[in-house]
């Protein structure tokens, strides 16, 4: 024996195939002995590899800063390497000592940070960018940032740097093993160090196609972004009283 | 206060407080670094490792890790010490309290071992353990005896139990039904059939109690279900009448590290109740069902102790057990290496911060299981959680948990798979609960040879309950 009868056959003679429709987990993969068989075995370290090189390619500022276009200021946190920045989210938090930024008094600063998923932000920085900022034709908008070896709390530092009202983070969510590229958003009013997390409104799994699209996302930020202005805060306020967010976005 | 201090190659170095000493002795871990209790060389750890041999046991009775006057926690295991079975060990350093267990467990001497745990502390065994090798925490840990049961008995000599875990993201009544469809038919299941729900509703939490308790009442499958939703979801569930086997609950080491889960202890107390009341066990009536993990206290921003110290995370994980063991579990796992490489760093951390939770949960009499896992940022691959799941075979491990081929497609991370609990069965030479191995056999899914068959899902066991879960 050497598994079970993996051959495709028709769909009503294969008693797993409704079962496999209604969930992405690896069921039936049939057995080597004890073990999975190679392609199976195979299979998942596919999955964690792009995982795992999600985590640790760096991101190219260069190319993200001309797939931006337009003035883009870049800049680091406090983590010198991928190990620290893994090790010390204190140090992701904080920007690199002399950074310096000019104070704008802008209204909106968007920042795109590296986070887990370097690779999260060059698939769906630009776009979702794009995106958000169609949608804010009243707001003023400071230079975009580009932050490597950056935690959400980075945004704090940057906002309060460039003196501006709100800052939106653009950041790559911890990978799953099918999902290694997706992209978190949150929002902060009044940004500046020592905020916590209950003063954030987040939307996550910006994804397209099997995630949130560009304009659902925007969406959801920019009428964030205008009750959040009515309002004077974000987070738990915010929450309570602002657009309903979209599932899975907690 | 006492400044203890102890002088290497030349170099005296000074442990002002009892925290202290026993952060720096423990081995280098990621999150004791972000703390910022890590001892500073590899020296210095070595000289609080030869101050803490030399400490009476007895001195973890009169001096606290985290302050009686403001921690539950210590109170409940200070107040419940029992001092007649810590009576054997009373005189002993922490260094020669490793010797004497590390005698007992080569002299195979059980009895010794486990009449200890309830004049243990949390303490005197997170500080053992900082003394030991992988070697010693594997010995000793798989000599101390502890066995519980519901509707199945955990715990035996020369058993692995499993937790199956059927997540599904959603929470699809028919996605969640063929991932445990797929760990019976590998033999998974006999610690528990325990859903982690993806949201905290207590509807959805009946829904799926009610979907488990169908499956294994249809097939009289000895085992026991599980929501894993939080202990005030479950008290409203038992309101309506669910069928709940099991109470769960997140514990951590601190008062305030549980009020950050929303949890007291009275709180525990009144779901346990609920539960016991019910009377669903027909093996035994261990009714509760921990969760713990390194890091948690730290994470939560509650790891101080005396003098607003940070209290190393291994110290603070021991004392969740302290907690746990209060409320007679049926079962009781670590999450080792879940939250990420902050708190555990390596292939390296992952192992030993695994077995020291393992060897501390048994000797306090807890029945310890691990999920052994990882996250896709921390330096961890399946080489590393199979040596950790083979040394906790090895170790005496009450269970482990699993998921269909390794990927929780739920909380995006990898625990074990169902193939690995079968290969570690057979290189082990361990078997399921007996329960449950007796159900595997009228259920034909056993070979001649005691081993989980391979059946092809044409054959009449499988297409039985694929049968059933197909909508």
């Amino acid at each position: 024996m050497t598994g079970p009868d993996r051959r495709p056959r028709a769909e009503g003679d294969d008693p797993w195939a409704v079962l496999r429709s209604a969930t992405r987990a690896r069921v039936a993969l049939g057995r080597a002995g004890d073990a999975l068989p190679t392609a199976r075995e195979l299979e998942f370290r596919a999955a964690h590899a792009a995982a795992r090189d999600a985590v640790h390619s760096p991101l190219d500022a260069d190319r993200l800063r001309a797939d931006l276009g337009g003035e883009v200021l870049v800049v680091a946190s406090a983590a010198t390497d991928r190990a620290t920045y893994l090790q010390r989210p204190d140090l992701g938090r904080q920007l690199a000592g002399g950074t310096t930024l000019p104070a704008t008094g802008a209204d909106l600063a968007v920042v795109l940070a590296d986070g887990l998923s370097p690779r999260a932000v060059h698939a769906h920085g630009p776009g979702l960018a794009a995106a958000l900022l169609e949608r804010l034709p009243g707001w003023s908008v400071a230079p975009l940032v580009v932050a490597t070896q950056a935690r959400v709390a980075l945004g704090d530092a940057v906002g309060a740097a460039l003196g501006v009202r709100a800052v939106v983070v653009l950041i790559g969510e911890r990978p799953g093993l099918s999902s290694a590229d997706s992209l978190g958003v949150y929002l902060t009013w009044d940004p500046r160090p020592g905020r916590v997390d209950s003063e954030r409104n987040c939307v996550s799994n910006v994804r397209p196609p099997h995630g949130l699209s560009y304009a659902q996302a925007a969406d959801t930020v920019a009428a964030l972004l205008g009750a959040a202005r009515e309002l004077g805060a974000s987070g738990v306020a915010l929450k309570d009283e602002g657009p309903v967010l979209p599932p899975g976005a907690g | 206060m006492t400044v203890r201090r102890a002088t290497l190659a030349g170099h005296t170095y000074e442990f002002p407080t009892l925290v202290e000493l026993m952060a720096r002795a423990t081995p280098l871990r990621s999150g004791d670094v972000l703390a910022g209790c890590a001892a500073e060389s590899a020296a210095e750890r070595v000289a609080a490792q030869t101050v803490l041999a030399d400490l009476p046991l007895a001195t973890f009775l009169d001096e606290q890790v985290v302050g009686y006057d403001e921690d539950d926690v210590t109170r409940l295991v200070l107040d419940t010490h029992d001092a007649r079975a810590f009576a054997p060990v009373a005189s002993l350093t922490v260094g020669e309290f490793r010797d004497r267990l590390l005698a007992w467990a080569a002299a195979g001497d059980e009895a010794s071992i486990s009449a200890l745990a309830p004049g243990l502390t949390p303490e005197m065994v997170a500080a053992t353990s900082k003394l030991m090798r992988t070697a010693d925490l594997v010995a000793v840990g798989r000599r101390a005896r502890v066995v519980t049961g519901l509707r199945s008995t955990l715990g035996l000599p020369g058993t692995l139990a499993s937790r199956l875990q059927p997540n599904h993201p959603t929470d699809d009544p028919v996605g969640v039904t063929a991932s445990i469809l797929d760990g019976l038919l590998h033999g998974s299941g006999d610690a528990v059939i325990g859903i982690n729900p993806a949201t905290d509703s207590p509807a959805r939490t009946v829904a799926l109690l009610e979907l488990v308790d169908a499956v294994v009442s249809r097939y009289a499958i000895p085992t026991q279900s599980c929501v894993l939703a939080h202990v005030t979801t479950t008290l409203r569930a038992l309101e309506q009448g669910a069928p709940v086997d099991l109470v769960f609950q997140s514990v951590a080491g601190t008062q305030e590290a549980n009020r950050g889960f929303g949890v007291t202890l009275d709180l525990l107390a009144e779901a346990r109740a609920g539960a016991l009341a019910l009377g669903r066990g027909t093996v035994g009536e261990d009714v509760t069902y921990f969760e713990t993990g390194q890091g948690s206290a730290l994470s939560a921003g509650a790891h101080l102790g005396v003098g607003g110290r940070p209290v190393d995370q291994q110290t603070l994980e021991a004392r969740a057990y302290g907690v746990a063991r209060h409320f007679r579990p049926l079962l009781v796992n670590t999450v080792v290496g879940f939250i990420g490489p902050e708190y555990l760093y390596d292939g390296k951390q992952v192992l030993r911060a695994g077995l020291e939770d393992h060897f501390c949960g048994k000797l306090l009499g807890l029945p310890m299981g691990v999920d052994v896992c990882y996250t896709n940022h921390a330096e961890v691959d399946g080489d590393d959680t199979d040596a950790l799941m083979l040394l906790l075979g090895a170790a005496g491990c009450s269970f482990v948990i699993a998921v269909p081929g390794s990927d929780d497609v739920m909380l995006h991370y990898q625990s074990l798979s169902f193939s690995d609990v079968l290969t570690t069965r057979s290189v082990l030479g361990l078997r399921p609960a007996p329960e449950f191995e007796a159900w595997l056999a009228r259920m034909d899914l056993l070979g001649d040879d005691g081993r989980v068959r391979e059946l092809p899902a044409d054959a009449p066991a499988a297409r039985a309950l694929l049968a059933a879960a197909t909508p």
